[in-house]
């Protein structure tokens, strides 16, 4: 069984004024199969976290560990993280002019194999999920992002998801931007690639509303950069009615 | 890495040489000109002496191309080889042939000097209304300072795709004129891939005519000093140009270009985008735009832009768009500048999928100067190219 442990994990930012600590101690353990949905007000570091596992040049890991089954993350290159199974869906993906979805699949699916996949297979594989994600065939010889609306830049991060098969993945903010439809056709994915890998999944959002269509096994409330409550599915249900108020009374919001 | 950039609406420049005195360091009083009052001439004998101080010259290494300027040309006839193409003759012709000289004439010493040296201009005229490619390829073998002079002429009504292929060794300064007629699309295509010790100075002259296209595509990977300056003059109402530009310069490279859109009449548009790369630390780049919108060209829809990534220390990239705007009614001018080292927000995204950062890099840099290679509508051209492209790339590697 897979596992992802984050412990005790501090990690800074550099600003205009200086240094500023972002998470402050971050515990979480998340199994093979199993869906974390993290939940906090705007500020509290929820994508600092997603960013942090990443391991985006711009964050400074202070103290703490993530292991991926007992292997140190925090040491290796980008790289190096997703090959060893972890995937971060973006909640702003990039736009790289001049690189066709269709390269750029087929050079990151070569990277995580080791291997370029045969190329029947993977032309097979690639329609079956693109037309599950309700994309045009025409998306593979676009450039990577470039003039995509929102909701087709999100259904190309879980086209990502589907193909590169990781262990674990952190979708930060997926939700945000998409109509119900999209919405929809998005969660499809994630629980279509959770049921065919057993994806652990770090699900980071500001709203209830996607929990609807990917259910939590577990609920975790996120404040001024730390878990603050954790609980079950009925948790997230509380949050929608009740905001997240009774937990900014006495903390500090970031920025 | 140091890169100056700057952009300016309205050119402050010193003022031609040849037309009066030398002022530099004289008097202090620096006279604004615009760019449609250069001086001119096919006559090598009427620009002074060039110092390396004159506005066209002061960001080019002249010691490196003297003999080019200065010294005598063989202006004889190169072994050029021409493919076999219906709709597009090419032939030698005489100093005199009326082709010549109807599209433009020598802004500077090196180009008058190649104007004034040649025997025989090759004329390449398109004819054809079916879309076809010719191909002109010059390998050339020696070192001997030569003019050239190529004239292409597209009939009105024609299509057309003309590339001139440059490789070998070569000391060569050149003028080529295009003529695009009334409702002709015409793409020209001029390629650098000479060896290191090469040196090659080229003013393109167009002149588009009503509702005619013209796609101007400069693509510089090899040579020393190479210096294309393309000047467009859309000189009838509809005229359309595009000019492309895409280079590639290692240490020890100077790749130059000077564009040049001239507005002249109503309704006419253009689009200017010249991409490079600098790699090695005396990897040196020049681009200048100058866009001039008429007092009669009303209704003008204007845009260039240079984009320069950096990928090592100390290359030096010049970028500098000029505006000058002589009427109040137009659809549009803007222009766009940019110097840089890579985007680390993509390098992350590409890495965030397991790709390694030097295979990023490559990606990045593949897709970066995809798009003008993309514009040239040759496939055979085009796969070269993206191989060439490939090859630099892995040199700039160490692989």
């Amino acid at each position: 069984m897979s596992n992802l442990e984050i412990r005790d994990l501090h990690v800074s930012v550099e600003t205009e004024l200086g240094t500023k600590q972002i998470l402050k101690g971050v515990d979480l353990s998340i199994g093979e199969g199993e869906t974390h949905a993290i939940m906090g007000p705007n500020g509290s570091g929820k994508s600092t976290l997603a960013y942090a596992i990443a391991g985006h040049p711009k964050y400074t890991v202070e103290s703490g560990s993530v292991k991926l089954d007992g292997e140190e993350v925090l040491t290796m290159t980008v790289d190096e993280r997703a090959r060893a199974g972890l995937f971060l869906a973006m909640q702003y993906p990039v736009e790289i002019p001049g690189v066709s979805v269709s390269n750029f699949l087929r050079t990151a699916k070569t990277a995580i194999d080791g291997a370029a996949p045969p190329i029947r297979g993977w032309i097979k594989d690639l329609d079956s999920s693109m037309s599950q994600l309700r994309m045009d065939k025409s998306f593979r010889e676009r450039n990577v992002n470039e003039g995509f609306s929102g909701g087709e830049k999100k259904r190309n991060e879980i086209l990502q998801l589907e193909l590169l098969k990781p262990k674990f993945a952190v979708l930060d903010e997926t939700d945000s931007g998409l109509d119900v439809d999209a919405l929809k056709i998005v969660s499809e994915g994630v629980n279509r690639a959770k049921a065919n890998t057993g994806l652990g999944i770090l699900l980071i959002t500001h709203y209830n509303r996607i929990l609807k269509y990917i259910q939590p096994d577990f609920v975790h409330v996120f404040v001024a950069g730390k878990v603050v409550e954790q609980g079950g599915p009925e948790l997230a249900v509380r949050l929608e009615n009740e905001g997240y108020d009774r937990f900014l009374s006495n903390a500090v919001v970031g920025s | 890495m140091s890169a100056a950039v700057s952009a300016n609406t309205g050119l402050i420049e010193t003022e031609q040489h040849g037309l009066k005195a030398h002022s530099d360091g004289g008097d202090a009083y620096v006279p604004v000109q615009s760019r449609a009052e250069r001086f001119t001439s096919t006559s090598v004998d009427d620009f002074e002496k060039v110092t390396g101080f004159e506005l066209e010259w002061k960001l080019t290494p002249i010691t490196r191309i003297t003999a080019l300027i200065e010294g005598e040309l063989d202006g004889s006839a190169p072994t050029l080889t021409f493919s076999e193409t219906p709709g597009v003759t090419a032939a030698w012709v005489d100093r005199t042939d009326a082709r010549i000289g109807s599209a433009g004439a020598p802004e500077e010493r090196a180009s008058a000097n190649a104007w004034s040296s040649f025997d025989k201009a090759l004329a390449i005229d398109v004819t054809g209304e079916e879309l076809q490619e010719f191909v002109v390829t010059r390998e050339a073998t020696d070192s001997t300072p030569r003019a050239g002079h190529t004239v292409i002429t597209a009939a009105p009504f024609s299509r057309g795709l003309v590339i001139l292929r440059n490789s070998g060794d070569a000391q060569l300064t050149e003028n080529v004129e295009i003529v695009v007629g009334d409702q002709a699309a015409l793409t020209v295509v001029t390629v650098q891939e000479w060896n290191d010790e090469s040196n090659h100075l080229a003013s393109h002259f167009a002149r588009v005519g009503r509702d005619a296209r013209l796609r101007h595509i400069v693509v510089s990977l090899g040579g020393g000093v190479v210096r294309v300056n393309p000047s467009i003059h859309l000189v009838e109402s509809g005229a359309d140009a595009s000019a492309f530009g895409l280079y590639f310069a290692d240490s020890g490279q100077h790749l130059e270009q000077r564009v040049y859109i001239d507005h002249v009449a109503a309704q006419t548009k253009s689009r200017v985008k010249y991409k490079g790369a600098l790699q090695g630390a005396t990897a040196r780049s020049v681009w200048v735009g100058d866009v001039l919108i008429g007092p009669h060209a009303t209704g003008t829809d204007s845009y260039e832009e240079n984009r320069n990534l950096v990928l090592s220390e100390g290359p030096r990239a010049d970028s500098i768009p000029n505006l000058e705007i002589e009427t109040g009614d137009i659809m549009g001018a803007g222009h766009a500048s940019s110097t840089g080292r890579f985007d680390d927000e993509q390098l992350f995204y590409l890495q965030s999928r397991g790709i390694p950062e030097d295979e990023a890099r490559r990606l990045v840099v593949r897709g970066f100067l995809a798009e003008i290679v993309a514009q040239i509508g040759s496939d055979d051209l085009e796969t070269h190219l993206s191989a060439a492209i490939e090859a630099e790339l892995s040199e700039a590697q160490g692989h």
